[in-house]
């Protein structure tokens, strides 16, 4: 069904999903969805909003029941052995889940607590999950005091602290400056180098689905494509070409009349994608006509895969739709 | 960032005894989750030092405001040396701890919207233990706060008597862990802090003024009587006077008149039973909160 995907090197399976389906009232949310992911792997969600990957993540964390379908985390049923799957998957949701009026320290302790950690293994592994995150220092403060980027790194430390085998991020970076977005995928990054941990994100963010072992674009409830991120941009098979002219119209006249290539503009460049654009770059100059100035040739980026198999941008489904506007008003007040 | 004080070995080997460590379900478990949860509620309430003043603020305009005002107008049918402040005494202990112990309950609403409850609701713990942490939190720390109130006896002429403050204390603690339980359960259903604030307000506020918190029992219209004998907070402030007034040297008819045995059709309703039929109306709410809690989306 769809492209086999690279990494499958047989490590056991630890997140196996059949056919799973969610409705609300008359909307279906997730309309089929089937996965593996395997031991060790970091497989992305990638959507725009609305697109059903926090219903499929709160259906993988328990936290809400599959209309039909099946799904299991690190071998128990996410149906019927909630307490199991529970105790064996840490959780980063897109909206802060801290007690404000608690200290780092003393959010960690009730995680522990309710998560059953061993008394006498606590001290050590809360050490060093906060210096995994650089937030040792700040133990003590209250989480009110944090920035949005520490409370992020804070819950992916508590995510951490019962060692589950599975760790979820909805949206890890969400709501983030781009800075501190690339400083918490310096921390997942090296947290798949110290544990043996799988995880599993959600992001609508195209430069972030690069961090993954594998990815699956979802839109509207289903899986149009899953495969690594290089195998998927090779699929899309084409080369994005810019180029800057003396006359853009006249030059795209002529790339139609020349080559049978449909050229728009775009950054203020015509633009258009061609199956090989180093090959195709030479023959440009010669047979053009049209003066070039300067030309650039793109590899085709997430971006590009996501357009050939929805037909659209994910910035286009972004901006449009009641969906977006509901999900700033969630963030909004869970930021309140 | 990384860890210079552990070692890579060690640190293997602390991920994998971890992992095998965490426990399986049991009731050692849940123990422990009801204890943290009930502990959260302690912490949060040191922290809160001004919520601890506030709340304390409206009985006590009740006790020495209301109650020095209305004393020259209730004088008259009171027996002399006792004060209008001692009669409303026990029902105001009641006030301080009700706004407490709701607005603990509360917390679980203001919990979902600020998402923290999530973090509580996907912890592989079952529901019963978060709950009953969550109603035995509030009904310590409601029952804190009426502790200070009960320090303002001696204003209102109630003597220190060791066996009145255990009585008051334990009759307080019931009443608390009630309203905590019955506060769980409306969280359980409402999302939004106003919603809930306002609801439990237009009950609260009822069921304040027809427990005889303010007035004898005794003597009262046929209608009201009713309604006094419905409302669940009479079977705590009635015993409670009882105490308070037992403790005092008033002729027995003043104290009849005063702090009248609960009755229903003629039929005297033991102590024991008042407090018992609240014990199990707090139980069966928590009943109700955990089973709301149980279900999934």
């Amino acid at each position: 069904m769809y492209p086999s995907a690279g990494s499958e090197d047989g490590r056991e399976p630890v997140i196996v999903v059949t056919s799973l389906a969610k409705r609300y009232g008359a909307i279906e949310a997730v309309r089929g969805i089937d996965l593996t992911v395997r031991r060790g792997e970091t497989f992305g969600f990638l959507g725009p909003n609305g697109a059903g990957k926090t219903t499929t993540i709160k259906i993988l964390c328990t936290l809400a029941a599959a209309t039909s379908g099946r799904a299991m985390v690190a071998g128990y049923d996410t149906a019927t052995q909630r307490d199991q799957v529970r105790r064996n998957i840490g959780l980063v949701f897109q909206d802060t889940t801290l007690d404000n009026y608690l200290t780092a320290e003393q959010n960690l302790r009730f995680h522990a607590e309710l998560y059953g950690v061993p008394k006498g293994a606590l001290g050590p592994r809360m050490r060093q999950v906060l210096d995994m995150v650089g937030l040792w220092d700040r133990k003590d403060s209250l989480v009110s005091t944090f920035s949005g980027g520490m409370q992020r790194r804070l819950e992916i430390a508590r995510g951490l602290l019962h060692a589950p085998h599975v760790l979820f991020l909805d949206e890890p970076t969400v709501g983030l400056d781009p800075q501190t977005r690339s400083s918490i995928w310096a921390y997942i990054n090296e947290l798949k180098r110290r544990e043996d941990i799988t995880i599993f994100l959600t992001t609508h963010y195209m430069d972030e689905a690069e961090h993954c072992d594998r990815i699956a674009i979802i839109d509207h409830g289903r899986i149009v494509a899953m495969d690594t991120p290089e195998a998927l941009k090779a699929s899309v098979g084409t080369d994005r070409v810019q180029i800057h002219t003396a006359d853009d119209e006249q030059a795209i006249d002529a790339l139609r009349r020349v080559f049978g290539v449909t050229a728009g503009m775009h950054d203020g460049a015509v633009t258009f994608s061609v199956p090989s654009g180093e090959q195709f770059v030479p023959r440009l100059f010669a047979e053009l006509g049209v003066p070039i100035r300067a030309v650039s040739v793109s590899r085709p980026s997430l971006d590009d895969v996501f357009m050939s198999y929805t037909g659209r941008t994910i910035r286009d489904t972004e901006v449009s739709g009641t969906d977006a506007m509901r999900q700033m008003a969630a963030r909004w007040r869970g930021r309140r | 960032m990384t860890t210079d004080t552990i070692g890579k070995a060690a640190e293997a080997a602390l991920v994998e005894s971890i992992r095998v460590a965490v426990p399986e379900h049991g009731i050692r478990h849940d123990l422990r989750a009801a204890s943290v949860v009930w502990r959260r509620e302690l912490i949060r309430f040191k922290a809160d030092r001004l919520r601890a003043v506030t709340s304390l603020i409206q009985p006590f305009l009740f006790l020495f405001i209301l109650g020095t005002g209305l004393s020259s107008l209730a004088g008259g049918r009171l027996p002399p040396g006792v004060d209008f402040k001692t009669f409303i005494y026990p029902g105001v202990l009641a006030m301080s701890v009700l706004f407490t112990a709701i607005f603990s309950a509360g917390s679980i609403v203001w919990d979902r919207e600020f998402g923290f409850l999530r973090e509580i609701l996907v912890a592989p713990v079952s529901r019963a233990s978060i709950v009953v942490g969550k109603c035995l939190g509030g009904a310590t720390i409601a029952t804190l706060q009426g502790a200070v109130f009960l320090a303002l006896a001696g204003f209102a002429h109630v003597p220190y008597d060791p066996l009145l403050l255990l009585a008051l204390v334990g009759e307080l603690l019931l009443l608390a862990f009630t309203l905590t339980a019955f506060g769980v359960m409306m969280a359980a259903r409402i999302t939004q802090f106003q919603a809930f604030m306002a609801l439990t307000q237009m009950l609260v506020m009822p069921l304040f003024f027809l427990s005889g918190a303010l007035y004898p029992l005794s003597g009262l219209p046929g209608w009201l009587t009713v309604l006094t004998r419905v409302d669940p907070l009479t079977y705590v402030v009635g015993p409670m006077r009882e105490a308070v007034f037992s403790h005092l040297s008033i002729p027995a008819v003043e104290q009849h008149f005063l702090a009248p045995e609960l009755t229903w059709a003629g039929w005297p309703v033991p102590t024991w039973l008042s407090l018992a039929m609240v014990a199990v109306m707090g139980l069966s709410m928590m009943g109700v909160a955990i089973a709301q809690f149980r279900r999934t989306e």
